[in-house]
């Protein structure tokens, strides 16, 4: 027994549900804080205690919907899984998910932990965890008035990757050429996973690719195929350096609208066998195959995996549905600018003719720079003829960049801060009609507040 | 009429949304049925005397910074250089600005020599100046943008500053000058991006292209309500949470 845990434990409980019975959200952060003030090392001691060791699943897009996936998989084989839900991923909110989970003589009750990390945090968590897998998918341009510069984030993952233990594998999007370099020296560690397939491979790279340049000697690399923003099949004609063999591999990728995706997962030396996902986007197929290639990782088997993956609910704000008043809201957190990128090619691509509304907030949370909105392709908006609303603190800048990407002005409507906005844009929307909603992080806080004011979602603790 | 707008390391310093400054003088170009063609220039590739009308260059990370200062030590540098002297219209924002200096002296290491064209230069700092700035410029009136960085900038005797600071950081934190102007260049610290929020801004580097090969052009006025509506939010974000 450990008198400082057991407190730190207690302290997060008792605060978390004295903050739900006032009513006042989520309760992670506090909680989260109090237990770190109380025990530095709480994080450390409840994490270790699994019998099944923990995954820590990082990267700036997919974080949390993945760490959903292999969840929902881990369950579905009959595992207790712990798991930080809500998406609260610095420390203090990993701490608080344990506590929550643990008895209180700080006993956790689960065999394995599915971490999703912040990127800033993601050295402190693997400092404490010491994680069996380390699930890595994405390094994207990001909030850097945050983060600082992307060299900076790659730089800092590399060291926490080279303090891992030795037993630790890392389950890595070698798509990706930044994460892929960063990897590149642990051998037999590394399982390495990426898409083969030509057919959903981009005309060229999008402007917001950030990394399409070599690390090893500054050459900008080629491309056989570019999938994603700067996610490809890539080689570097300077130093030769390219995309490793992959070892989970997926092909025959089919997007069906906005409702569901299929591919086949190939690994070497096997038959290909299908996964079917009730969620759309070039970027899930991306997450669901990251969460297939860390599964395989912890030996679960294929079936397991299939069911687990067919019965995924969408995450808090990713493509998540509402009906509100007769009308039916479909509400898509953006982020970065590449994903909304993929949120745009996704609408283009499911031909979606709705009206839209897009929330920019430019609170700490959601970056406080909104340049990022330019670095976005939103030209393929330019032609839709459907009406383009814009709200939030910053939602004069969305409008000012959509006049520039084509937008007519007289197609475009400043609608002001919520829930003023929801108000006027649900007003809009005919009777049965569908409307799209993409809110920054915060902007979708205020969307659920404004919702569930009315009476209408659940609240996000409660998912 | 037409104009070439030159994107100078376009695929590697482009950050924060510097390209947006792109899209604003061609859109702004297009909207008045001029002609704009955008070529980028990459590292290595030669610039020809003559050829382009506007240029631009945007801030990157340390390493691009380095390939782009030894990319311009040579004739490129000095057709540039020429350019500008000869009332070539640029904005160069951030990383871009400083290499228009004398040198960018960074934490470690030798000085990266600039051009030189501005009277200015620039020391590593140890403290991130991030967030919303609003100038006051004499010349084309409130400015407002977003700046994010560590370089302090200072300027010398024959420089004159873009504006005056009111809300932000500026050159380097201290003597609340913004930027630097010489001829029609104009370089500063301004992400945001700058022109789209600040027309006065693009229509001049536009109207000074104009003039350099065609002589004699007034502009015409486009509809600035939603520019007007971006700029007036920012700046109260700005002066209420800076």
């Amino acid at each position: 027994m450990d008198p400082r845990l057991i407190l730190a434990v207690g302290a997060s409980r008792l605060s978390a549900a004295a903050i739900r019975r006032l009513g006042r959200g989520g309760g992670t952060a506090l909680p989260g804080l109090l237990a770190t003030l109380i025990d530095p090392g709480a994080l450390g001691k409840l994490s270790r205690q699994l019998p099944g060791g923990c995954v820590v699943v990082a990267g700036t897009n997919g974080k949390t919907t993945t760490a959903r996936m292999l969840a929902t998989i881990l369950e579905q084989a009959g595992h207790r899984v712990v798991h930080n839900r809500s998406g609260s991923n610095l420390v203090r909110g990993i701490t608080a998910a344990f506590a929550e989970q643990s008895s209180l003589l700080g006993r956790v009750r689960g065999e394995i932990a599915v971490i999703e990390a912040d990127e800033a945090a993601f050295p402190a968590v693997v400092r404490q965890t010491r994680p069996r897998i380390v699930l890595l998918l994405n390094l994207f341009r990001d909030q850097l008035d945050r983060y600082g510069e992307l060299d900076t984030v790659a730089r800092a993952w590399g060291e926490a990757l080279r303090a891992l233990p030795n037993e630790s594998r890392v389950v890595v999007n070698v798509d990706d050429p930044t994460l892929a370099a960063l990897t590149g020296e642990l051998g037999g560690r590394r399982l390495a996973f990426g898409l083969a397939e030509q057919r959903v491979a981009l005309d060229g790279l999008p402007h917001a690719a950030d990394a399409s340049v070599c690390r090893r000697c500054g050459t900008a690399f080629t491309y056989r195929a570019a999938f994603l923003s700067h996610l490809g099949d890539y080689r570097c004609p300077g130093c030769g350096f390219e995309r490793p063999p992959l070892d989970v591999a997926a092909s025959s990728i089919t997007l069906e609208g906005l409702e569901r995706l299929s591919f086949e997962v190939a690994v070497p030396g096997h038959d290909p066998w299908p996964v079917e996902v009730p969620l759309s986007g070039l970027y899930n197929a991306y997450n669901a195959l990251a969460a297939v290639a860390a599964s395989l990782a912890l030996g679960v088997a294929t079936e397991q995996i299939q069911s687990g993956l067919a019965t995924m609910r969408a995450a808090f704000g990713r493509l998540e549905r509402i009906s509100y008043e007769g009308r039916s809201l479909v509400i898509v957190l953006i982020k970065n600018p590449t994903g909304l990128n993929e949120v745009v090619r996704m609408l283009a691509s499911a031909r979606v003719e709705a009206p839209l509304l897009v929330l920019i907030n430019d609170l700490d949370a959601d970056g406080r720079d909104v340049s990022w909105l330019w670095d976005a392709d939103l030209e393929p908006l330019a032609g839709a003829r459907f009406p383009v609303f814009t709200g939030g603190i910053r939602g004069a800048d969305m409008a000012l960049r959509l006049k520039y990407a084509g937008v007519p002005q007289e197609r475009l409507r400043v609608l002001g801060d919520l829930p003023g906005a929801l108000d006027a844009f649900v007003s809009e929307l005919a009777p049965g009609q569908t409307g799209y909603i993409l809110p920054t992080y915060t902007a979708m806080l205020a969307l659920r507040r404004a919702l569930a004011g009315r009476g209408v979602a659940p609240a996000f603790w409660q998912q | 009429m037409e104009l070439t707008i030159c994107w100078l390391y376009g695929r590697t310093m482009n950050i924060y949304g510097d390209r947006g400054n792109v899209l604003a003088l061609a859109q702004r170009c297009r909207w008045r049925g001029i002609e704009a063609r955008v070529i980028e220039l990459g590292v290595g590739e030669p610039l020809e005397p003559g050829r382009c009308d506007i240029f631009f260059w945007g801030g990157g990370q340390d390493r691009e910074q380095v390939a782009a200062a030894r990319d311009l030590q040579g004739p490129k540098g000095e057709i540039l250089r020429r350019e500008i002297e000869e009332g070539a219209p640029l904005l160069a924002i951030c990383g871009g600005y400083q290499l228009l200096g004398h040198y960018y002296r960074p934490h470690q290491g030798e000085p990266l020599p600039g051009l030189g064209v501005f009277d200015a230069w620039t020391e590593a700092g140890s403290r991130r100046m991030i967030g919303n700035v609003v100038v006051e410029s004499e010349e084309f009136g409130e400015l407002v943008g977003f700046e994010n960085h560590s370089g302090r900038t200072f300027l010398g005797p024959q420089a004159r500053p873009l504006g005056r600071v009111r809300v932000g950081w500026g050159n380097n934190g201290e003597d609340k000058t913004e930027g630097c102007r010489y001829r029609n260049a104009i370089g500063c610290y301004l992400h945001g991006p700058v022109l789209p929020k600040n027309p006065p801004l693009a229509d001049f580097l536009i109207e000074a292209a104009l003039r350099r090969r065609y002589g004699e052009v007034t502009l015409p006025p486009l509809d600035d309500t939603l520019e007007r509506l971006a700029h007036a939010s920012a700046v109260s974000r700005a002066h209420s949470a800076r």
